[in-house]
């Protein structure tokens, strides 16, 4: 009689708890040894292809961190594993101390905190640029939620504030599509900012613009950084001078070379593979 | 008043859903009340036909909130339309009782024909009709969530979509064209008596049938409306437009994806169910594929991402339908197939668009 109530108890032990009863909460951001972001031997190849290659890159919190390479040298890969959308064959990317990228999906890296700006201005043609922002907005991103979601009044300050600082509050009303594309490059860096993200990943934002905007976006991207941090990456390099504190050069998938601007272009590694010399 | 503005707003959907509402209380009556020799008497024979262009409106709403705001071109939306109906069609067998030709008092005519002793289990319950009201909507939404959930999680997008759910609903058919699947085989469910107690041969219950789909169609419409003019509607039209971009703004794409398919697969139930009474048959053939494609004609004609367009293409398509059958019976599959390109090619708005274009010029 004994023996198979014993048996039950070791089955259900009363000071254990089954994995699958634990409820799953998210992990909270955690930079108290202020770094917010942790890639560490990251490989990954595509049809034996090593688009990355041992990749180490820390950036700290509140840094403004230019990337530069040539074409293909995985400055997009990058982005895609840092933002969900690729898996790494090996390695580890941690968000702060407590978030394993490698284990969330897209929008479960957005909501903890991670925007992502795309090489090709992305933004929703159909909306206006106010609505742009109101989709962008942090908020429960649940469907149901968002069925029945309205604005409250500290959310369209919000949205004021960000047109504010993109330059677009006069365009508030225009459809998106019709906007100018240095423009569509500013409404897509709002669009970030009104996500609140504490890691602004920044693909290309001059491309295709003039010089007058390209001074404008780099004022802009200047004044965001410290309350975030953001990467950038950047073909112009005169762009990088007038914005970069630390440069990352990257090549081949891995890490050339990092520093200040003007070590960068004196470092002769770097010469050889960028400048061709 | 400020609640109720996704209605108001509406400037071409508004007139729409009045005339709807007029239609729902004036047919009937001009159907029933004035005598027959009158110039304002409604035939039931009119009145059954456009009650059917109506189960399509509500359809193409369906197929619009998908295809239209979501960007999903879904050339199988025939099989939740199907399935609502087959729903119905049972119920309406139940209710035959010992009418029927073998006079069996469980059995429907085709079971007792294919010598069956006992009813199938997924017959049981259906004659009930709160049962079979829900059935109506469960079992396309099943099929749909089913369906999206595989599709969706796994990404498929765009045209392999497309022809998957055109496979969906070719399966299914094939498999409802089987005596032993157990719902008659390829002639279907037909002979129906009443419903809820009332004689379908009774004008006054093809009248009340009318009503009740214009008044459904109207509720539809306005739900449908509710969606668009929400944030989550603006959220299908940027999924829509741009899918990566919204995906990475935190927002789950697939599970969007997922529910408003089970909406649309639900409306469209809906519509069968309310299609069968006013036919009086349901049969494989609703499945086939190319029912499905006619129900994106509808909408493209009428123009996809306006909830108006989409109803009116429907009734337009199918009142021409029923025009040049009978006038020109061989022109309507050429006259069908020229109204797509020319739609296509010239205006991809539908005639939404071309109003639209007009009042700009204006």
């Amino acid at each position: 009689m004994i023996q198979p109530l014993k048996a039950f108890r070791e089955f259900w032990p009363r000071d254990r708890v089954f994995d699958f009863l634990i409820p799953d909460v998210p992990p909270v951001l955690d930079t108290s040894h202020k770094v917010i972001l942790y890639l560490e031997g990251i490989s990954v190849s595509f049809d034996g292809f090593k688009a990355i290659n041992d990749l180490n890159l820390y950036v700290d919190e509140g840094e403004l961190r230019c990337i530069i390479g040539p074409n293909g040298a995985g400055k997009t890969t990058m982005m895609d594993i840092i933002t969900g959308k690729t898996q790494p064959d090996s390695g580890v990317a941690w968000f702060g101390q407590t978030i394993n990228l490698l284990k969330h999906t897209e929008p479960e890296i957005a909501e903890a905190g991670i925007g992502r700006k795309f090489q090709k201005p992305t933004v929703f043609e159909e909306h206006t640029v106010y609505e742009n922002l109101e989709l962008a907005m942090a908020s429960d991103k649940r469907v149901l939620p968002t069925l029945f979601s309205t604005l409250t009044g500290e959310q369209r300050d919000m949205i004021d504030q960000t047109l504010e600082i993109v330059g677009l509050s006069e365009a508030f009303r225009t459809r998106a599509g019709a906007l100018s594309h240095g423009q569509k490059q500013w409404l897509e860096i709002g669009m970030l900012l009104m996500q609140k993200p504490v890691l602004m990943l920044v693909d290309e934002p001059v491309a295709g613009m003039t010089r007058q905007e390209m001074e404008k976006t780099a004022e802009l991207l200047t004044s965001l950084a410290g309350q975030r941090s953001i990467i950038v990456v950047e073909h112009d390099m005169d762009f990088v001078r007038s914005i970069a504190k630390k440069v990352t050069v990257l090549h081949q998938g891995s890490i050339l070379a990092e520093g200040n601007m003007d070590e960068i272009q004196n470092n002769q590694k770097v010469r050889e593979v960028y400048l061709g010399e | 008043m400020k609640r109720l503005s996704f209605i108001f707003d509406d400037k071409l959907g508004l007139p729409l859903l009045l005339a709807l509402g007029a239609a729902m209380v004036l047919v009937p009556t001009l159907n029933l009340m004035v005598p027959e020799t009158s110039f304002f008497h409604v035939s039931t024979f009119t009145m059954s036909l456009w009650g059917k262009y109506l189960t399509y409106a509500l359809l193409a709403l369906a197929v619009d909130i998908v295809w239209g705001y979501l960007g999903i071109l879904s050339l199988g939306h025939g099989v939740f339309f199907g399935l609502g109906g087959y729903a119905m069609g049972m119920y309406l067998m139940r209710q035959i009782g010992t009418r029927g030709e073998y006079g069996h008092p469980i059995l429907p005519d085709f079971m007792v024909f294919l010598n069956w002793d006992k009813l199938p289990w997924f017959w049981h319950g259906f004659d009930m009709f709160p049962f079979a009201a829900v059935m109506i909507v469960l079992v396309p939404c099943l099929l749909a969530f089913v369906f999206g959930w595989f599709a969706f999680k796994s990404r498929v997008t765009g045209v392999y979509l497309s022809i998957i759910t055109q496979a969906l609903t070719f399966s299914v058919m094939l498999a409802f064209f089987r005596n032993e699947m157990g719902f008659g085989g390829n002639n279907g469910l037909t002979d129906f008596k009443d419903l809820l107690g009332f004689s379908l041969l009774n004008d006054g219950a093809k009248a009340a049938l009318f009503t009740v789909t214009a008044g459904v169609l109207i509720l539809a419409y306005i739900a449908c409306r509710y969606l668009v003019s929400s944030k989550l509607g603006r959220v299908l039209a940027a999924i829509r437009d741009a899918e990566d971009r919204v995906r990475f703004f935190g927002y789950n794409v697939e599970n969007v994806k997922l529910w408003i398919f089970v909406f649309s697969a639900g409306l469209a139930g809906i519509a069968g169910a309310l299609y069968v009474p006013q036919v009086g048959i349901i049969n494989p053939s609703e499945f086939s594929p190319l029912n499905s494609i006619e129900i994106v004609v509808w909408v493209a004609v009428g123009g996809r991402g306006t909830l108006y367009g989409a109803v009116a293409g429907a009734l337009a398509v199918n009142w021409a339908k029923s025009y040049l059958t009978g006038a020109l019976p061989d022109a309507w599959l050429f006259a069908l197939g020229a109204l797509f390109v020319v739609v296509t090619i010239f205006l991809p708005k539908g005639i939404a668009g071309l109003i639209r274009l007009k009042k700009e010029a204006a």
